[in-house]
């Protein structure tokens, strides 16, 4: 029992290592790195949480300048390239996301792009 | 009685309030209504209701001002090939009078209604009156199924068919969502006027005036309770926050 215990272990461990090992860690490029409104830990695990109560707050309520901001996000992470948070995977929010394999809506209405480099003011 | 220097002059308030940053003489008491923006971090209050007061008559026949600033503020662009399904958020239409002939041309836009028809259908929720009055979609929890649209007695609100990228970031809108004029919240919530009123006033036509209409003191409210002014369909009980001046 233990035995075969150990096999299907030892099995998957097998199976797995390779697979890690071929699917690469996302680089990602920060036009502006430096101060973010939470420690990276925070943000990697809450980020998510953040954004969905603020737009609450901010669109039903109309409150406005919060911590959570999504453009705030943008303004510092869009790429130096392409001034954008998407478009490959050195994109700093589809990076991460392409690489845990999570689906990204916000930007099907969100303008991806950071505010001075978007087209779209008069 | 000409208003063309009572704009140029409120014009003028508003940017000095807003180059010195002393927008309030006292609680309650607004040098300018419209050049008031909320704090960092305040909700929306409902002690304010914003408005829109229209004047049919310094409002000219073909032009496009307003709907265009609308467009460019919004990021409001012609979808491929179907004119129809075009998203618009504000429209001038050209009125006729076939009894005395008389001409008239208006923007039409959402209403933002005390009483929103297209909020008591919503089936989710997404269509929603802040508590200043604004009328809004919350995108979120849209589900494009398009009853709003049905109910509106303005035809105002749209439906966007098409995927977008070009968006102004500051206002989101998207493929599967119905949308409609926010009265440019993006703008109101920083003090600024809305786009359609601030290019109305700056081609000289002076037919737009923006603001409380709670505050007795504001330029709105003491021209509706000074001129003849009225709603669309108000019959329907709606109690549309955008008003007409000689219609």
């Amino acid at each position: 029992m233990t035995i075969r215990l150990l096999g299907c272990v030892a099995l998957l461990v097998a199976l797995a290592l390779p697979a890690l090992a071929e699917v690469p860690k996302p680089v990602v490029s920060i036009a502006n790195p430096g101060k973010c409104v939470a420690p990276v830990e925070e943000m990697r695990r809450s980020h998510m949480d953040m954004l969905k109560h603020q737009r609450d707050k901010t669109l039903r309520e109309g409150e406005r300048g919060a911590k959570a901001s999504l453009n705030a996000c943008i303004a510092c992470h869009a790429s130096k390239e392409g001034g954008s948070v998407l478009g490959s995977k050195e994109n700093f929010c589809q990076g991460c996301h392409s690489y845990v394999a999570v689906t990204l809506d916000c930007f099907e209405c969100h303008q991806p792009k950071a505010m001075k480099t978007a087209g779209a003011k008069p | 009685m000409s208003l063309e220097p009572d704009s140029r002059r409120r014009a003028f308030i508003g940017v000095a309030a807003a180059a010195t940053g002393v927008l309030a003489i006292a609680p309650g008491i607004h040098l300018i209504a419209a050049a008031d923006a909320r704090p960092a971090g305040e909700a929306a209050s409902s002690k304010v209701r914003w408005g829109l007061l229209v004047d049919t008559t310094r409002c000219k026949s073909g032009c496009q001002e307003c709907a265009s600033a609308c467009a460019r503020e919004n990021a409001i662009e012609p979808g491929s090939g179907r004119p129809s399904q075009n998203s618009q958020w504000l429209r001038k239409i050209e009125l006729k009078d076939k009894s005395s002939g008389r001409e008239l041309s208006l923007p039409m836009m959402c209403q933002h209604c005390a009483e929103p028809p297209c909020v008591d259908v919503c089936p989710t929720g997404a269509s929603m009156r802040r508590a200043d009055g604004i009328v809004l979609v919350d995108r979120h929890i849209c589900i494009g199924c398009r009853y709003c649209m049905m109910a509106c007695p303005y035809q105002a609100r749209s439906f966007v068919h098409e995927p977008l990228h070009a968006q102004n970031p500051e206002v989101p809108r998207g493929q599967g969502c119905v949308e409609a004029c926010t009265f440019c919240v993006q703008r109101v919530d920083k003090g600024q006027l809305p786009a359609c009123v601030e290019a109305c006033n700056s081609a000289g036509s002076g037919a737009m005036l923006f603001g409380d209409l709670k505050d007795p003191a504001s330029d709105i409210a003491k021209r509706i309770a000074t001129v003849a002014s009225s709603q669309v369909r108000a019959d329907l009980r709606c109690d549309p926050a955008v008003r007409y001046q000689g219609i």
